[in-house]
């Protein structure tokens, strides 16, 4: 019993680092400009789809860096064509515009690099791996590709972090989050950051695509993975970094636990036509946890002063 | 709307009693320990260098802030700890420094919407909108529009009121307040960022306001000619501690008084 | 010069409060719910019928549904799929089960369960806010569109896991061209329109707006949000309901809980920003807006000469909603209500400058 549940829970947490990437994205956003970037699915589509299309006829590591640029050159268009007009609107406004980049950047990519499912062929190896073979009979399977991305993952998440907190691009970033205006009175360049940002965001989302899609392969579905950076974002708070880490382990390994172990009791007792929790199970997990801190596990309590 | 312990307070009585209040933040104390009371009909002014803890005292009485320690007594009823809600229905309005208005509704909507405490009709009438809602909807309209006639407001009546400017906005905020036919009314800075003859309207509002319908009203306020013109009695805050409590004159002369404007306290 | 208030004088309040008080809007819209009653049926055909009228006026439902809770409330809701479906569902169901259930009747019952769903879900907006909430109302979509797919009883144990309903009839006579369809759909749209209408000029819709424009300045005027925020969740959900219901019955016939997935909650936001947030007209507009989009887009290879496959056709409505969008947002974040308001404006002094 200890076997499997360790093996799920393992699968969980990978998948859990990869939330937190996506999540990340958000935060980096949020922090600097106080928009939730409805945007950021479409973008993870976008950058993989780039990069597995420009692999399939040059190297690998030149995809990247073009990818990369790619994504720079978003973030201009997206700041230039878009924020910058947006300045001073209320936040609602703001995120239903992103809403509005989303729609938009999903058609465009599908029609730029075409809507089949495309493979991200990393070269990274398939076989499984048996680990713990002397704890457990026949060893808990990992799968390497997984574990991987993980790794990469995790280490951009180390490496934003400590980004955040140190520089001093960092700290112009969080006194941008806090007040635009009041950023602007300082003399912090409010367009410039924001295009940076945004910049970083692209360069993580085109890395979480890029694992998503060896994963996956990468489709159009993607996008909706992205929504599920969602409730990684309620439990760990939009402005917090150690949170989407936190908060993407919690959602991931929750929703594979309970897609494994909770769905078969669910379908025995109410007769359902199968399993598929893991659709809203992160989402209602949040919901709950909401319910109970408003402001997420590492969210700031909102003290309204009148 | 009374409650079964609320009693009818007579000119003079005391209206509003604080007792011992204490507010803090974290480790900021806004409000240490002071105690005063309102009588009903009187103007109650508010004073006291920035920061004394005025607009947080206002705050508890309204019920956005819990004290820590201390009582208040309402129309003869202990409430210290109640949702601002609860405050208005007990007969509290408040205006604020910020003019809280609801921007997005015209100068009629926002006054309109101070009666909601006064109509009763139920959900089905507003959605037939015959008959009894109707009638409601039309009465209500009569009495904001006396207030609207009082506070010279009326050619503001379909204008969005974040598009009004600042002085106007403060009115249609009082006018507000107004319809809500309240016992206590609570005024933040009810004059502040407007010109000479503004201030002079709004005082005269204030005095009609007291003088017609018998209002009691509390005071924010740092134009010291004004406070000497419209008061009853002062009270002094500075730093969270009440340091006068008293006639305009006496408190004017109060040595406390000069040295905490003066900063020469603490 | 046409379009002039002189010589209106309104005598009682009841007149300047009245939904339009100027009298060329009130023969305006009088007139073109005559025409949409008497006139277009004769030469309306049933491309017309089915591909446009009825799917705009079934939307403008759930448009004035959502706007009520996003618009005027100010609640953000990403669930409204999830509530067409309860409506529908909940409306099959009783169709179904008790086959002799007054049509009308049947579409109220929608109404009200996805009212009491829409109830529940709503409590977390007592202590949940913004986009905090909008994800929490993802939480309802995906939850109720998961239902629908799995719990064998909604779908009476199909296999194929979607549902068809049969024959429709009022009061005897059967509902089956869309001609019929059509006046059906009129008849309570305009009647959902009208009461909608009154509710937020009442006490109850400024009790709405007061909550969206600051929230803590209404409890000071003694509004309890519980209460108003809940309320906005029922009537938002009954109206999204109702139009669930229609949907499914009289607009698809047979449907799987894919026809209401996500993609549909964010038509409908769509359809309220680009409309107008917090009016009634906006909700109409916007409808037609979405509904005539992809149908025009859909000509645009024909009338360029210039062969698209769906695909592309597809791909370019996502693009073209997601620039619309962000131009509405920039020039007129008000929507196309607005837009017409100023028309309108336009139009009283016309012909003179100023």
């Amino acid at each position: 019993m200890l076997g499997p549940f360790l093996e799920t829970l393992i699968g969980g947490l990978m998948t859990g680092v990869l939330y937190a990437l996506v999540a990340l994205g958000f935060v980096l956003i949020f922090k600097a400009s106080g928009v939730f970037n409805f945007a950021q699915g479409a973008m993870v589509l976008f950058a993989a789809l780039s990069f597995a299309r420009l692999s399939e006829f040059m190297p690998l590591v030149l995809a990247f860096a073009l990818s990369v640029l790619i994504m720079i050159a978003l973030a201009y268009a997206i700041e230039f064509l878009v924020l910058r007009r947006l300045v001073n609107q209320e936040g609602i406004i703001l995120f239903m515009a992103t809403l509005g980049i989303a729609y938009f950047l999903e058609g465009f990519g599908q029609s730029l690099w075409g809507s089949d499912i495309y493979k991200i062929g990393l070269g990274l190896p398939t076989n499984p791996i048996f680990i713990l073979e002397s704890i457990f009979p026949g060893g808990l399977l990992i799968d390497p590709t997984e574990l991987i991305a993980a790794t990469i993952c995790a280490v951009m998440v180390l490496a934003l972090a400590v980004f955040f907190q140190v520089t001093r691009v960092g700290r112009a970033l969080r006194a941008v989050a806090d007040d635009h205006q009041a950023a602007q009175s300082v003399g912090i360049p409010l367009n410039r950051i924001w295009l940076m940002v945004w910049a970083v965001s692209g360069l993580v989302a085109l890395v979480a695509g890029m694992m998503w899609g060896a994963k996956l392969g990468v489709q159009f579905s993607l996008s909706l993975i992205a929504l599920k950076a969602l409730p990684v974002l309620i439990l760990g708070g939009f402005t917090s970094i150690p949170g989407a880490i936190v908060g993407g382990l919690i959602i991931g390994a929750g929703e594979k636990l309970a897609e494994v172990f909770l769905a078969p009791i669910l379908i025995r007792t109410f007769d359902l036509a199968g399993g598929g929790i893991e659709n809203w199970f992160a989402y209602v997990l949040a919901l709950v946890f909401l319910l109970i801190r408003p402001q997420g596990l590492f969210g700031e309590r909102i003290i309204e002063r009148v | 709307m009374r409650a079964p312990s609320e009693r009818d307070i007579a000119a003079g009585e005391v209206l509003l009693a604080v007792d011992d209040i204490s507010l803090a933040f974290g480790g900021i104390k806004a409000v240490s320990g002071v105690s005063f009371d309102i009588r009903k009909g009187e103007i109650r002014a508010i004073i006291g260098p920035n920061g004394a803890g005025k607009t947080s005292l206002l705050n508890v009485i309204n019920g956005f802030y819990h004290p820590q320690q201390g009582r208040i007594t309402f129309k003869g009823r202990p409430r210290s700890a109640m949702r601002p809600y609860e405050a208005a229905r007990g007969g509290i309005a408040r205006t604020f420094q910020n003019v809280a208005l609801f921007k997005g509704m015209t100068a009629l909507d926002n006054i309109m919407a101070g009666r909601t405490l006064k109509m009763r009709r139920g959900f089905f009438w507003q959605l037939l909108r015959i008959g009894p809602a109707l009638a409601e909807e039309i009465e209500q309209r009569r009495v904001v529009e006396e207030i609207i006639d009082f506070l010279k407001i009326q050619h503001t009546r379909k204008i969005q009121v974040g598009k009004l400017p600042y002085g106007l906005q403060k009115r249609v905020e009082l006018g507000r307040a107004l319809a809500m036919e309240p016992d206590l009314l609570l005024l933040d800075e009810p004059m502040a960022g407007m010109n000479l003859e503004e201030k002079e309207d709004m005082c005269r509002f204030i005095l009609d306001v007291n003088a017609h319908f018998g209002t009691t009203i509390a005071l924010i306020e740092h134009d010291m000619g004004v406070v000497m013109d419209l008061s009853d009695r002062v009270l002094v805050l500075d730093h969270g501690i009440k340091i006068a409590d008293g006639a305009p004159a006496e408190v004017q002369a109060d040595r406390a008084v000069i040295d905490a404007y003066l900063g020469l306290s603490h | 010069m046409l379009y002039r208030e002189v010589g209106q004088f309104k005598t009682s309040y009841d007149a300047d409060q009245a939904i339009f008080p100027i009298a060329q809007d009130r023969w305006f819209v009088i007139g073109l719910v005559a025409f949409a009653f008497l006139a277009v049926p004769l030469f309306a055909g049933q491309y017309f019928y089915t591909e446009v009228l009825i799917p705009v006026l079934i939307l403008s439902i759930a448009a004035i549904g959502l706007n009520i809770l996003t618009g005027y409330c100010g609640q953000l809701s990403l669930g409204s799929g999830g509530f067409m479906a309860v409506g529908a569902y909940a409306a099959y169901n009783l169709a179904l089960r008790v086959p002799q259930t007054n049509i009308i009747l049947v579409f109220l019952f929608a109404g009200v369960m996805a009212m009491l769903v829409g109830l529940l879900f709503g409590l977390p907006s007592l202590r949940i806010k913004g986009f905090y909430l909008a994800v929490a109302t993802l939480a309802s979509q995906f939850f109720l569109e998961w239902a629908f797919a799995r719990v064998k009883w909604f779908t009476n144990y199909a296999p194929s896991g979607s549902v068809a309903v049969g024959r429709i009839e009022l009061f005897g006579i059967p509902i089956d061209t869309p001609g019929r369809t059509y006046i059906f759909v009129l008849a309570m749209t305009v009647v959902l329109a009208l009461a909608a209408k009154n509710l937020v000029r009442s006490r109850i819709g400024r009790m709405w707006m007061a909550i969206r424009d600051m929230d803590i300045a209404a409890e000071i005027i003694g509004i309890r949000p519980l209460h108003a925020k809940l309320s906005a969740f029922a009537v938002s959900s009954f109206y999204i309901g109702v139009a669930g219901a229609l949907w499914g019955f009289l607009r698809l016939g047979s449907w799987e809980p894919l026809a209401f997935d996500v993609n549909r909650s964010f038509q409908v936001l769509f359809m309220i920003i680009i409309g107008g947030l917090g009016t009634i007209l906006g909700s109409f507009l916007g409808a037609a807006f979405i509904v005539l989009l992809p149908i025009v887009l859909n000509q645009l290879p024909s009338w360029l000469g210039i062969p698209m496959s769906t695909d592309t056709i597809s791909h370019l409505e996502f693009m073209l909603f997601g620039a619309i969008i962000v131009l509405f947002l920039i020039a007129e974040p008000l929507g196309l209500a607005r837009l017409w308001a100023i028309g309108k404006e336009k139009l009283r002094l016309w012909p003179f400058p100023y």
